[in-house]
């Protein structure tokens, strides 16, 4: 069974029965990151039997992300190659946190290009904390983030938001060079 | 149970209508990044928008509800958005949304509402509707990087030059009084809260306005008042902008009904 990030329904027991449906689902990588696949990036949730059949579960990432209607059909699309009949179920909640992704999918992002989020995502926006973080501790600073080229710590935040929701723009001071930072979530 | 509705029509058409505000900008952001921060942020407050209508459309159960249906076929008394996410990027009254837009307006607004929903987001977690919390728990990670965003130029804004501190101190000037509006009691959110399902805004407001102050003050800006008006947006009355923006947003739908791509 693959190793699997930490989530709560991580650990259902249907996942070791539909190990193979795992493997065939393996191959099917986020749209805008190529190197990583949905499981390494803890979108993909649970395979189980459900009341008509096989259910694979995913999760959304951003609330608008554009690239989750790719996934869903990617998924469906790679079920039905198989020839494998199973529905797609989109699932909000728990909601998907970086946190979910898994070591590999950490090391795959810095090797192209893209600093992976900080831990702890969970920590800082679970509810109950938010309302201390907002007056007078001011509203978050930019995140100690190392740059993937060089990985120095000297580094930037240029913008918020870069090239998807996902991501907020770095530069490396050190390098000079400018990279991606996917912001914990 | 139609109050219910409304509330979550009330929290889907606030993240639509600003989207939609804040998705003029794209392609004249005033930098690069500002244009791709603004596209994310509108981004975001779609997919929001497009969670309640799918949530609104499953809980009426009426067989043709769906969230197209929602976003364009209703007119603007229909629409429950805050006054405050409907107007143009302006101080200056200007009958459309091409006159000339001012990023100060846009972040100040941006601020005011992101500062509040933060909080709401956070209470709705805890919603006796399961598929609310569900939504507000994805949300509320949106509106924390957006209040973020909105709060860090409000402070490089206000604290820049003369003109920036200017055009900062005129956009709150000039919006605080439509934020009187949240704070407003309405139906619908008092049936929400009965059941559970909602969150009480009043609940919230101590901690709102210490979060504007203290924004305020560290950006070297006044706290103007927010007296004078009360805007109804929330109860379908709303300023005269509101028609411009569904019509730029509901023109195509309504000239190819059902069409697809």
């Amino acid at each position: 069974m693959p190793a699997l990030a930490d989530g709560p329904l991580a650990q259902s027991k249907d996942a070791n029965a539909h190990h193979a449906i795992w493997e065939l689902l393996e191959s099917v990588t986020d749209p805008e990151i190529p190197v990583v696949n949905l499981r390494e990036m803890g979108i993909l949730r649970a395979v189980r039997n459900g009341p008509q059949g096989l259910e694979v579960v995913i999760t959304p990432t951003y609330s608008g992300c554009p690239a989750m209607g790719q996934m869903a059909d990617d998924v469906a699309a790679a079920l039905s190659a198989a020839g494998v009949a199973a529905r797609v179920i989109t699932q909000l909640a728990p909601a998907w946190s970086t946190d979910w992704m898994t070591p590999e999918a950490r090391d795959k992002l810095r090797a192209y290009g893209i600093a992976p989020p900080a831990k702890n995502a969970c920590a800082t926006s679970a509810g109950s904390q938010v309302i201390a973080f907002a007056p007078r501790k001011g509203v978050g600073q930019p995140d100690t983030v190392a740059c993937p080229q060089c990985g120095s710590s000297n580094t930037t935040e240029i913008s918020h938001f870069g090239s998807t929701a996902c991501k907020a723009l770095y530069r490396c001071l050190a390098c000079m060079e400018p990279f991606d930072y996917f912001k914990p979530y | 149970m139609a109050g219910y509705q409304d509330y979550l029509l009330h929290l889907a058409d606030n993240a639509l209508i600003l989207a939609q505000r804040n998705g003029e900008w794209c392609g004249h952001g005033p930098i690069i990044e500002e244009d791709l921060a603004l596209a994310n942020n509108a981004l975001d407050l779609i997919g929001q928008a497009r969670m309640l209508y799918q949530h609104v459309a499953t809980v009426r159960k009426d067989g043709k509800s769906s969230e197209d249906l929602l976003a364009y076929f209703r007119d603007v008394p229909e629409f429950k958005n805050y006054t405050l996410l409907e107007l143009p990027h302006s101080t200056a009254i200007l009958p459309t949304s091409r006159g000339d837009r001012d990023y100060a307006v846009t972040m100040a607004r941006n601020f005011l509402y992101s500062a509040l929903m933060v909080q709401v987001w956070d209470g709705l977690t805890r919603s006796s509707d399961a598929q609310l919390a569900a939504i507000a728990s994805k949300s509320l990670k949106e509106a924390q990087y957006h209040l973020r965003h909105a709060h860090d130029w409000v402070l490089r804004l206000g604290d820049g030059t003369e003109e920036s501190h200017r055009r900062m101190q005129a956009a709150f000037d000039y919006l605080m009084p439509f934020t009187q509006e949240f704070w407003t009691p309405s139906a619908m959110e008092t049936a929400a809260v009965k059941t559970g399902a909602g969150v009480d805004v009043s609940t919230l407001r101590a901690e709102w306005e210490a979060t504007v102050a203290d924004t305020l003050m560290a950006a070297t800006l006044k706290l103007p008042s927010s007296t004078g008006f009360v805007t109804t947006g929330k109860h379908g009355v709303h300023s005269e902008h509101l028609g411009f923006v569904l019509a730029e947003m509901q023109s195509l739908a309504r000239a190819h009904p059902e069409a697809v791509w």
